[in-house]
């Protein structure tokens, strides 16, 4: 245990190798752990914006199936609505043409039974004129008494 | 050493204990400012040159994106230097960081060669020394720096100039001066001799006991392998020293487990100390 030179000798040796240190390992060492430190935090931050800007996508996407479904049911409801319409329409149409088809069938058989009544009529005309005739042979000349049995036609 | 003469006890011991030092045999005055402790500056040099090939690899393979095993241990290591700067000293940190790190590694360095076999080294070098013809009971080797007050009470007397440079460059020559006669007792022209006196003691034994303590555990925890060393080499075929050698085994395997404690602890105690005494030279009172 003896003091001697070594002594200042290790005194320089540690204050070169505190310089060294602070000149070529601690700046870089310090700068990795700073930059990974904000790279950590840009990470972190990236990841909440992710998250919000899922949440964000998530909330547009249910909007969006949302206003899909009620337009289509939309859509459907006025479709059913339409059907009903032509369905009614085409009812009414049928309907109108039953009637159109029994009126006119009524129309032609007034018009038949009329034309069956004016031949009828024609017809007792003619008998009755010839019967007439039959008995009245001599006093009734059938031009003579035209208008009488005109009217006598009319009154039957 | 063998065939012809093994030493004693005593003269292990001794032998084990003598620096190799630019005189070639044992310092005769205990301050003698012209003789170096060779062995001790080799270590502790070529220590030195390993921390900072160690730590500049890992300063120029660091990277911010995801860390090897090697650079998260030196990471670790570094910002928990950098935590306890942080906490200790107010102020600018570029050089006392780093410092405490230099401090903290060169010094955990230093003390592990205490883990190599105590005989190993010195061994080595008496063989080397033998063979180019001198006397192997003069090869002296020393192989734990910090087991030599020189270099422990080299490395606190580094630490003090940085206190009183940093106490000048803090408070200005003015504001250290007046510090120093009106602390700890007050301002009274009656108290300036004796602040300064109290101021003096108090750097010196910061000082002193910064590097004796180190210096201490150092040197006790060597002289305890030499001591189990002894206990392993009285092997003679006896039962007794049968024994002996089975307690020399066991002994070595539980000081060398705790002394990985002593070599982390001390070092860790001379940062946190160097860290201390400069934040006190930043604090005005």
């Amino acid at each position: 245990m003896n003091l001697n030179a070594t002594l200042f000798a290790q005194l320089v040796v540690f204050l070169i190798l505190a310089w060294f240190t602070m000149k070529f390992v601690w700046p870089p060492i310090m700068k990795a752990l700073d930059e990974r430190a904000s790279k950590i935090a840009d990470g972190l931050a990236a990841a909440d914006k992710a998250r919000t800007d899922l949440s964000h996508a998530e909330k547009k996407a249910s909007d969006e199936l949302r206003k899909a479904r009620e337009s289509a049911a939309e859509f459907r409801s006025g479709a059913e609505r339409q059907v009903a319409q032509l369905i009614e329409d085409a009812r009414a149409e049928g309907a109108r043409i039953v009637n159109a088809a029994r009126e006119a069938a009524e129309a032609e058989a007034g018009v038949a039974s009329q034309r069956a009544k004016e031949a009828l009529r024609e017809h007792v005309a003619a008998l009755a004129v010839a019967g007439a005739e039959r008995i009245l042979r001599k006093e009734i000349n059938a031009q003579a008494h035209a208008a009488l049995l005109t009217q006598l036609k009319s009154e039957l | 050493m063998a065939a012809e003469h093994a030493p004693n006890a005593s003269e292990y011991i001794v032998h084990h204990l003598t620096h190799l030092n630019s005189l070639g045999h044992k310092q005769a005055a205990l301050v003698d400012w012209s003789v170096f402790h060779l062995d001790t500056l080799f270590w502790s040099v070529s220590l030195g040159l390993l921390m900072i090939l160690v730590l500049a690899r890992a300063a120029a393979k660091a990277t911010s994106g995801v860390p090897g095993r090697f650079q998260a241990a030196v990471e670790i290591l570094v910002e928990g230097v950098e935590s306890q700067a942080k906490s200790i000293v107010h102020g600018d940190r570029t050089f006392i960081a780093p410092l405490a790190l230099t401090v903290f590694v060169w010094i955990f360095f230093m003390n592990a060669m205490d883990l190599l076999p105590v005989d190993l080294l010195p061994r080595l070098w008496q063989g080397a020394y033998s063979v180019t013809g001198h006397d192997p009971a003069h090869a002296y080797q020393r192989v734990v720096p910090t087991a030599d007050l020189n270099a422990t009470l080299g490395m606190s007397l580094g630490v003090l100039l940085l206190c009183l440079y940093y106490s000048v460059k803090i408070k200005g020559l003015g504001g250290w001066m007046h510090e120093l006669f009106t602390a700890p007792f007050g301002s009274h022209p009656v108290l300036y001799p004796i602040n300064f006196a109290m101021q003096m003691i108090e750097y010196v034994s910061k000082t002193v006991s910064h590097g004796m303590r180190l210096f201490g555990n150092m040197y006790a925890g060597e002289l305890i392998f030499m001591l189990i060393g002894l206990m392993g080499a009285a092997w003679a075929g006896t039962a007794s020293s049968g024994l002996l050698w089975v307690g020399g085994v066991f002994a070595g395997v539980v000081w060398a487990i705790f002394h990985i404690l002593i070599i982390t602890l001390q070092a860790f105690i001379f940062m946190m100390l160097t860290l201390v005494y400069i934040g006190q030279a930043h604090e005005t009172h």
